[in-house]
């Protein structure tokens, strides 16, 4: 047991009715199950429209799924009520993506910092300003930007500022939902070291979500693929990029650039992904699939555990 | 450099210059109405029945009218019942609206939808005809005006601030307020409300123009403001009476609501302006 825990969660949204049509259901997530380890960074990876965020929301309980559950230390957190879900509150944090809307523009960084501080009452008035000093210091900002607007900063700094909102609670577990992809490349690797250190020094778990496969690589300890709101493959992170197994995960893998290009002609993968409000039959997967059989189109590929992973391919049953 | 998102209004308010012509007009007109006994040459109620209808002179620089009133006098009074039934109408109409429209908005839900079909109800009735039929109930007072016109022009307000709310709700920083545990009252107040008050400020000085004019409406009609009781809407109606032989009585209350509601106008739209970030040059956002 992680944790957080995620069991067989589910989350459809309800799609406009055509006049007399059946209701159609958006299946943003559609069976997922997910253990994240005390202090490990656990990511997950897909394309746009996979549904990572959504078990980012869900798993935050900013959205309540439609089936399954998510455990927090053994216990479901949509059972959670007043003081109990204040806990968790406090114990789970997040990192948005766009570093520009995650602010209120109206606060400014002492507002912003202070405010978990206060609800949480982490922090007596007087040491208020100390304890937020101090957080600004975690993340490499000093105190004279105390009484700015988010405005006059720029993405990274912002991101910062998210981060430091973000550990005022000293959280257990912090969800990262795509942290560094509006960021410049040379202000990602800040951003990623700090997230690191962090990890590292304070031993917080991380749910990374992202489709960058190169800072995967490189900070996760566990990774699952997801596609159309299903985990394909699910392993290692060593063992996956060692040996990545689905077709998908093999295609997502060689669209990295390399620095070296080794002159093999790379597999792209074509087309684009379905609309999860029409999921094709059979292997969600099939119709980009370059290895696909007799079954892929008809039945339903189950996640099966092999010696090092867990996948969901029928090459593989 | 510490610039407060008001301090950008402000800036890109000052270089629009019909809009602060607009707020000077609307300064002015407020000093009137706070300084009405020194301004007023004369007690706008005192008849004199020496001097009838005389058109404007030194003695009297906008005429008299039937009774022999100043009618200097009477609009420079007739000034406080245009603003006070301006403001107090559209604060009314502003604090039901954002009630309901953040109700309506942050919730949803059946409440949502009994909100938005009761707006819907509303704005199907012509308002200028419910005022003057709930004023026939009632009977014609300077208050029941005042809240009548409160309650029949909040729906825009509404509708606002529920769009506001709804975009608002779903921005990350509202969900990392939610998944820092911050309450739902302090969500809506300190992250959302705030956020989304630069358009219901506007349309609230925009509200205070129309309600000026029904104001003036129901007063020419005789069911707004009752005589003797100065207000610019029933100054014209003597001018009506009047009209052939006394131009002054109509004229000049005429053009008194007419670049009152003008100023409303362009200082809300120059606001608008200011206060929406699309229009913001690069470097001040």
């Amino acid at each position: 047991m992680g944790i957080i825990d995620v069991v067989d969660l589910r989350k459809y949204f309800p799609v406009r009715r055509k006049a007399f049509g059946k209701q159609e259901w958006l299946k943003a997530v559609d069976g997922v199950s997910l253990s994240i380890k005390d202090g490990a960074v656990f990511a997950l990876v897909g394309e746009s429209g996979s549904g990572k965020s959504t078990v980012a929301r869900l798993v935050l309980r900013l959205i309540s799924p439609t089936s399954g559950r998510i455990l927090f230390q053994d216990r479901d957190i949509q059972a959670l009520r007043g003081g109990s879900l204040q806990v968790f509150r406090k114990s789970v944090q997040i990192i948005f993506q766009d570093p520009f809307a995650s602010l209120n523009p109206r606060m400014t960084v002492f507002d912003t910092l202070s405010e978990p501080l206060k609800i949480h009452k982490i922090t007596k008035k007087p040491e208020l300003k100390d304890k937020v000093v101090s957080l600004l210091n975690d993340v490499g900002m000093q105190a004279d930007v105390l009484n700015r607007y988010p405005h006059e900063f720029s993405g990274g700094q912002r991101q910062r500022i998210c981060i430091a909102r973000a550990l005022a609670v000293s959280p257990k577990s912090i969800v990262a939902d795509e942290p560094l992809s509006a960021l410049d490349v040379s202000i990602q690797a800040q951003i990623l070291n700090i997230l690191q250190g962090l990890q590292k020094q304070l031993k917080i778990s991380f749910l990374f979500i992202s489709h960058d496969l190169r800072v995967v690589q490189y900070f996760s300890d566990e990774v699952a693929v997801m596609y159309l709101g299903k985990i394909v493959e699910h392993a290692m992170t060593d063992e996956l990029f060692k040996n990545p197994c689905h077709p998908y995960t093999i295609e997502l893998l060689s669209s990295v650039p390399k620095i070296r290009p080794d002159g093999k002609n790379k597999e792209i993968l074509k087309g684009d992904v379905p609309s999860p409000i029409d999921v094709p039959p059979g292997c969600p997967f099939h119709p980009r699939c370059p290895r696909r059989f007799d079954p892929c189109d008809k039945i339903v590929p189950e996640l099966k555990a092999t010696n090092d992973r867990i996948v969901s391919c029928h090459l593989f049953n | 450099m510490k610039r407060s998102p008001l301090k950008i209004y402000w800036q890109r308010l000052r270089e629009n210059k019909l809009a602060l012509t607009g707020g000077v007009m609307i300064s002015s007109l407020f000093l009137i109405a706070v300084f009405a006994s020194v301004l007023s040459p004369y007690d706008p109620n005192e008849i004199d029945r020496n001097n009838i209808l005389n058109p404007p002179s030194l003695t009297h620089p906008l005429g008299t009218d039937e009774l022999g009133r100043d009618i200097m006098s009477r609009m420079i009074w007739g000034s406080r019942i245009s603003l006070a039934v301006g403001f107090v109408a559209v604060g009314i109409a502003t604090l039901i609206g954002i009630l309901l429209g953040s109700l309506a908005g942050y919730y949803g839900g059946w409440g949502e939808r009994i909100i938005m079909r009761f707006i819907d109800i509303m704005l199907s009735i012509p308002t200028f005809f419910l005022i003057l039929a709930v004023i026939a109930f009632v009977g014609p007072s300077i208050w029941n005006i005042m809240v009548i016109i409160g309650l029949t022009s909040w729906m825009g307000v509404a509708r606002l601030v529920r769009a506001e709310f709804l975009t608002l709700k779903e921005r990350e920083f509202v969900l990392a307020a939610r998944a820092l545990g911050v309450s739902d009252m302090m969500i809506i107040l300190k992250h959302i409300m705030i956020n989304s008050m630069a358009p219901v400020f506007v349309s609230a000085i925009l509200g205070v123009a129309s309600a000026i004019l029904v104001e003036s409406a129901l007063s020419f009609l005789g069911l707004g403001v009752q005589p003797p009781t100065p207000s610019w809407g029933n100054i014209l109606t003597s001018g009506k009476d009047n009209i052939e032989v006394a131009w002054w009585l109509s004229v000049f209350p005429g053009m008194a609501i007419l670049i009152t509601v003008m100023s409303y106008n362009l200082f809300g739209e120059g606001l608008r302006d200011a206060t929406d970030p699309r229009l913001w040059r690069t470097g001040e956002s």
